[in-house]
């Protein structure tokens, strides 16, 4: 089989796309046009949702269905656009910022209702959009345009929290491993219930020039030193794991998803049963 | 008694209005005194193979409806005060990507938290600009159990002709009230459904943005993929920030409900013909207004009633019509400021001949107090 392209799901006329050079989003943006094309998914059957950031322009470059909302509330409106109508496909898009921020309590419900949509967070540790302030995945000590004296918040891990609230499928890659997150993306679209997959990925104009990774290739080297597979990481033992963050497929059960309980509570409510 | 007469509630009417014009999805988050609606439809809406979805909040409430609605199902969501202030941002989207859903404010006192459980009018200024950026929008405002339910399967055909949200805006009393009421029989009342797009799917354009002009809406999972967005776009659903383009959306997204103004402005008249003294009411408030101009016109006063069914866009031909021999205009109104009242001084020029009877402590306006006024 010829190499998937994923051009049928780009929107070819809007490229070149409008962000920096080295900037991960491309990748990521390839991954998921290549992950569709893979699962022969038709374009009327996918709806992409995507919040605001630069991430979140994503759609733009899609053509296939698409939703382009408000910040943080991609997932909202997928739930309701999966409700509607449950045999789409529907991915939300969005920075972290957008996902684990302003939209983190979205994200924590979406997971514990185990919502059957497909979560893909950028997160380049900051918010690339407005300028480089820091996020809530912004590391602890790391330096952005409203941390110039370096970040005291504590950062949140966006897989662990999706594992914690429920999720049934979750992975973490990097931009700088395109092949890998495109079969994470697609175990995520092929997953029931809630996935989501976590790129790690450079933001080179903002938050790696202050933070001493001036040229793009730094944050790409950075990103390969700091990734590791769970063969490595788990193998550190505290405190080596810090700094370094774990990929690969992390969480993949298959608890019931909302769309199967609300119709097993249909058929109950339809049978009589207790109301 | 008639087969479909049933003693119900403002609330209840609302939700089997809802269920009437066909709506099958409704997600929000519970506030009083808008709850029951929300837990008639958990009960009802699973047997008519719909969907209730008790969202983590208001936004994502909002958020939800406007997703469904694309994808094909008719939306609704119900709230009051606070809930509706974390709607706004939402909203916004609904009106720039001109996607139909209902929202019911059943009003309630505030500011803020307010007194939580009591009546009030003070969202109408709330529901016309509450949001960020230039808009228009259609908001209805019933005053019987019955106009609960007629006014909701309205709100659903207005939502669904004119590509935009309607805002139903029961105050608490009208919500909570019970009365007697013939639940219409399925073809009794019209329900507009969505008109399918023509022409080649690969031609499809979700917007048009010509004066006036309201284009058909494609559901999502349909052979027509579309684009909505945020942002200023084009016809075509892309961001576009061309300011001829940016012109002619802003515009189009006012004049398609100017055109459809006679369809979407709705009053009701009671004894205004010659009237020296008008009284313009909606809600609550009709009520007792109609009951201190019954009184006057027996000592003999000219006072007619007129009633405001559609709040937004504002009746302004309708009460000029209808104050033409007026010397006086009355305007209760359960708010402080006059927000029905600011809107009818702006169509007179003596601004002294309109009288203003405000509660603003939730409590209902009584036909006495009104009386005092015609005085
Ligand atoms: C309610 C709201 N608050 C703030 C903003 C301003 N804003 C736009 S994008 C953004 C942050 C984007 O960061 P992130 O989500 O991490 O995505 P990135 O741009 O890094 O891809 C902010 C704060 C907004 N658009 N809406």
């Amino acid at each position: 089989m010829a190499h998937a392209t994923g051009m049928k799901y780009l929107k070819q006329d809007a490229l070149p796309h409008m962000w920096c050079a080295g900037c991960g989003n491309g990748v990521v943006l390839g991954a998921l046009a290549r992950a569709f094309e893979e699962l022969d998914l038709a374009p009327e059957d996918i709806v992409a949702v995507t919040g605001i950031g630069c991430w979140g322009k994503a759609d733009d470059y899609l053509a296939v269905n698409a939703l382009h909302t408000t910040h943080g509330r991609a997932l909202a409106y997928a739930t309701g656009v999966k409700a509607s109508n449950p045999k789409l496909r529907v991915v939300a898009l969005m920075g972290d910022g957008d996902g684990a921020t302003i939209g983190g309590n979205h994200l924590i419900h979406s997971a514990r209702r185990n919502m059957p949509l497909t979560a893909i967070i950028v997160n380049n540790y900051n918010y690339g959009m407005t300028g480089g302030q820091f996020s809530a995945t912004t590391p602890a000590n790391a330096f952005t345009s409203t941390s110039v004296g370096s970040n005291p918040e504590r950062a949140f891990d966006i897989c662990e929290l999706a594992r914690a609230a429920g999720a049934n499928y979750v992975a973490r890659e990097t931009s700088a491993a395109g092949m890998k997150l495109k079969n994470r993306i697609k175990e995520a679209l092929e997953a029931p219930g809630f996935s989501l997959v976590e790129a790690i990925s450079p933001c080179t104009t903002q938050f790696g020039p202050k933070n001493n990774m001036r040229r793009p290739v730094d944050m790409f080297e950075w990103l390969k030193a700091k990734g590791l597979p769970a063969s490595k990481y788990d193998k550190m033992v505290h405190p080596e794991q810090e700094g370094f963050f774990k990929t690969g497929v992390l969480v993949n059960r298959d608890a019931p998803d909302f769309i199967t309980r609300y119709e097993a509570m249909r058929s109950r409510m339809q049978a009589g049963g207790r109301e | 008694m008639k087969k479909n007469q049933r003693l119900i509630q403002g609330n209840e009417a609302i939700a089997f209005g809802a269920f009437y014009a066909g709506a099958r999805f409704y997600a929000g988050y519970p506030i009083t005194p808008s709850s029951e609606i929300a837990e008639i439809c958990s009960r009802e809406l699973p047997g008519l193979g719909g969907f209730y979805m008790q969202m983590e909040d208001e936004l994502a409430s909002m958020g939800a409806i406007i997703g469904a609605s694309l994808a094909g199902s008719k939306s609704f969501t119900a709230t009051s005060g606070p809930g509706f202030s974390l709607m706004q941002e939402n909203l916004g989207v609904a009106i720039i990507g001109e996607v139909p859903i209902v929202v019911i404010d059943v009003q309630r006192s505030g500011p803020s938290t307010g007194l939580a459980t009591k009546p009030a009018q003070s969202d109408f200024m709330q529901i016309r600009w509450g949001r960020h950026g230039d808009q228009a929008i259609i908001a209805l405002a019933p005053a019987t159990v019955r106009e609960c339910f007629e006014f909701t399967v309205l709100a659903f055909n207005l939502a669904e002709k004119y590509r935009t949200p309607v805002v139903l805006a029961p105050d608490e009393i009208i919500g909570h009230m019970r009365e007697n009421m013939e639940i219409p029989e399925p073809g009794e009342l019209p329900v507009v459904e969505r008109t399918e797009p023509q022409g080649e799917p690969a031609d499809y354009r979700p917007f048009c943005f010509k004066e006036g002009c309201v284009h058909p809406l494609a559901n999502y999972g349909s052979e027509r993929i579309y684009h909505v967005t945020s942002s200023m776009n084009g016809e075509d659903g892309f961001s576009n920030n061309s300011p001829e383009n940016a012109a002619r959306r802003v515009a189009q997204l006012h004049t398609k409900l100017d055109a459809g103004r006679e369809d979407i402005v709705m009053t009701e008249s009671f004894d205004v013909e010659g009237c020296e003294t008008l009284i313009v009411a909606s809600g609550a408030p009709v009520r007792a207004a109609r009951s201190a101009a019954k009184d006057a016109r027996a000592k003999g006063l000219k006072v007619g009633v007129l009633q405001l069914k559609t709040v937004w866009p504002f009746p302004e031909l309708e009460i000029a019509a209808a104050a033409k021999n007026a010397r006086r205009i009355i305007v209760p109104e359960m708010n402080y400021s006059g927000q029905l009242a600011g809107e009818v001084r702006k169509l007179v020029n003596d601004k002294n001949m309109v009288r203003q009877v405000n509660s603003y402590n939730g409590q209902i306006i009584f036909p006495a107090q009104i009386a005092q006024a015609i005085q």
